[in-house]
């Protein structure tokens, strides 16, 4: 028995800076988890990982992580990705200075 | 302390400009990812959680002032304006962006430095005793022995695609501060009946996933045979190690699958045909590297400014008992700079400190700073007279926390707050344990006990020989954390015993507060430090404590 597809977020680092960024529905690529286009079709998260993977002059390490719909855009399903989207516990660094002036 | 010379200086020059061609060719798109990617390696350069990260290899953990300084400025410039020493005297800087890296590689090689060979399958960092040349109880500076390891081991053109990373400490003294049993290779300079220096040689030592100890390969190799010896090893390695499976590719299980006597029979063929092929260079450059290692030149004057400041500042008292070390001259202390301060992450230091421990170094110190694997910097020639100023220039900087060997010294590795490879968080466990002891005012009454984490089974934060050791893991999708027993890094090296299920991050500082209490209910006195009891008592009674309702069970059922 195959099991459930779950719903995912297509995600990489940036190559310039590295840091995390997710593909959008409209084919940007966004530094804020909740703007990822939540993928809850097998052969569409497939599909869009390829297309995330041809970009490798922008992207690097591009790969299917799972999240979960939220009020405001996806969420995070596991701690790692929770991380990733937020930046390191120890310093306000990275994701969670730059993007609050957004 | 070693100088490049035009061939170092040209060879890192080089290095910087083919890295700096290579970059802008992943730039515009000549190279791929998989193309660059051990280009980029191969420079010390990673690509972790949220950006890209530089490990500058900072040779047998010495640097001067003027190095220091230009770490400063590389993480004012191009970083977040800190920088983070690790368990291999290396320093990371966890934020540069891809196309100035070349120009942070060229700023480091202003002042000798570079990041070459701290990535990949090669000989990384040869790590030393970060009181080297100073120590009381050493037998000669195994630094230059480093050095010339490094020279040899840097683009050596046989031992660039080793099966798995190559890692060497050395120490000059029988009380092992380097680890060296969990090497790879590890030595330790020793002299013969005749005063002769040499090395007895350890091998197949390692953590990560198979914690191994490090066996004796030989109890006393000549000086001059060091590095056809040496290349023997790296030689058997080569064509033994286990390229067929990454987690078994490492030295220590092909002399664990091979076993010792094996091994020793294969390094002894290959370092006869070996040594023939040494003419004699190598010791012609020992000597001249030597020369650059002599000791400087100390002053000869009264230390009563030092006593007269210990019996009128209870602060300064403190500090000196916890962070000074014996130097091999009594009028002079070795200095450790605790980068510990109760709920900071261990091993940051700020630009500013970075420049306040050069501006130490270069005022009181000879010019020489040390980074000790325990993630903290050393000054390892301070007259005793100048520890009142010196001691007043770290509190106003924020480094003057009186820890060193303490709970709260704990060596922490950068966890899932930055590395891919972490399987749960490091720092703030590190932080959260340093916090809660400093409010219970204890770790003083405590003594030596040293703490160490790992954010993944490969063990960057050695915390298979801690006495306590923490090993964070991704248990069902929440952070776990396991505790060791027992671990020892010391030249009586022993790996730690798992000490039962894990613990929440809520719960696992609970958990080290009870083992240290009960510690602390059951020694003999002061004198019996955390490990001696242990190794007393055994385990069961700090399982009970860390499980006291296992312990309630075992007593109701008795």
């Amino acid at each position: 028995m195959t099991r459930a597809f779950t719903p995912k977020v297509v995600t990489a680092n940036a190559l310039v800076d590295g840091d995390v960024i997710y593909l959008t529905a409209d084919d940007r690529w966004s530094r804020a988890l909740h703007e990822a286009e939540l993928i809850e079709d097998e052969a569409h998260a497939q599909l869009r990982l390829l297309e995330a993977e041809r970009q490798t002059g922008t992207v690097v390490g591009a790969y299917l992580a799972e999240a979960r719909a939220g009020r405001g855009g996806p969420e995070p399903a596991h701690f790692r990705e929770a991380f990733r989207a937020r930046g390191p516990s120890n310093y306000a660094h990275g994701k969670q200075t730059e993007l609050s002036d957004v | 302390m070693y100088e490049y010379g035009e061939f170092d200086t040209a060879y890192v020059r080089d290095r910087v400009a083919q890295f700096r061609a290579q970059v802008e060719r992943r730039l515009d798109g000549s190279l791929t990812e998989e193309e660059f990617r051990p280009l980029r390696l191969m420079n010390g350069l990673y690509l972790q959680l949220h950006a890209y990260m530089l490990r500058v290899a900072i040779p047998y953990g010495t640097l001067n002032s003027r190095q220091m300084r230009q770490l400063a400025h590389i993480a004012e410039r191009w970083d977040k304006g800190y920088g983070h020493f690790t368990t291999r005297q290396n320093i990371q800087f966890n934020w540069p962006r891809l196309p100035e890296v070349p120009d942070i590689l060229d700023a480091l090689a202003d002042v000798g430095m570079h990041a070459i060979q701290t990535s990949g399958n090669t000989v990384r960092n040869v790590t030393a005793d970060h009181f080297a040349g100073a120590a009381a109880d050493e037998v000669a500076d195994p630094r230059p022995y480093a050095e010339l390891l490094r020279q040899w081991s840097t683009d050596h053109p046989e031992f660039q695609f080793l099966p798995r990373k190559f890692k060497i400490g050395v120490t000059g003294a029988p009380n092992d501060r380097a680890v060296i049993r969990s090497h790879d290779i590890g030595l330790e300079l020793r002299r013969d009946a005749a005063g002769a220096p040499g090395f007895r040689v350890f091998v197949g030592g390692g953590l990560g996933r198979t914690p191994m100890v490090g066996q004796e390969l030989a109890a006393f190799i000549p000086e001059r045979d060091l590095l056809p010896y040496v290349e023997a090893i790296l030689s058997v390695y080569n064509l033994l190690g286990r390229r067929d499976n990454k987690y078994k590719a490492r030295l220590k299980i092909a002399v664990h699958e091979h076993g010792i006597d094996t091994i020793r029979a294969l390094v002894d063929e290959a370092f006869a045909e070996r040594r023939a092929q040494f003419s004699g260079t190598d010791q012609e450059l020992l000597s001249g590297i030597a020369a650059q290692f002599a000791r400087p030149a100390l002053e000869q004057r009264g230390v009563a400014p030092y006593h007269a400041a210990r019996d009128a500042d209870p602060v300064f008292r403190a500090w000196a008992d916890t962070n000074l070390a014996d130097h091999a001259d009594g009028a002079h202390a070795i200095v450790t700079i605790s980068l510990k301060p109760h709920g900071a992450t261990p091993g940051d230091a700020t630009a500013a400190q970075m420049r306040v421990m050069a501006d130490l170094a270069a005022r009181y110190g000879h010019d020489e700073l040390r980074i000790s694997h325990e993630q903290n910097v050393i000054v390892p020639h301070v007259h005793r007279a100048d520890l009142p100023q010196v001691h007043d220039a770290l509190k106003q900087a924020g480094l003057a926390t009186a820890n060193v060997g303490l709970v709260s010294d704990i060596i922490a590795c950068p966890g899932m707050d930055y590395c891919a490879l972490a399987t749960a968080r490091s720092i703030p466990i590190a932080q959260d344990i340093a916090t809660r002891f400093e409010e219970l005012k204890l770790e003083h009454e405590v003594g030596p006990l040293k703490i160490k984490i790992s954010g993944c089974i490969n063990a960057c934060g050695h915390h298979h020989v801690g006495h306590i050791g923490i090993l964070g893991l991704d248990r069902a999708g929440v952070e776990n954390y396991q505790v060791t027993l027992g671990g020892d890094g010391s030249e009586t090296t022993v790996i730690g015993q798992r000490a039962g299920p894990g613990f929440s991050a809520d719960e696992i500082v609970p958990a080290v507060e009870r083992l240290v209490l009960a510690y602390l209910d059951l020694r003999e006195g002061a004198e019996e430090t955390f490990l001696e009891l242990y190794r007393r008592l055994g385990a069961q009674p700090f399982k009970d404590a860390l499980y006291p309702e296992q312990a309630q069970r075992r007593r109701d059922a008795a």
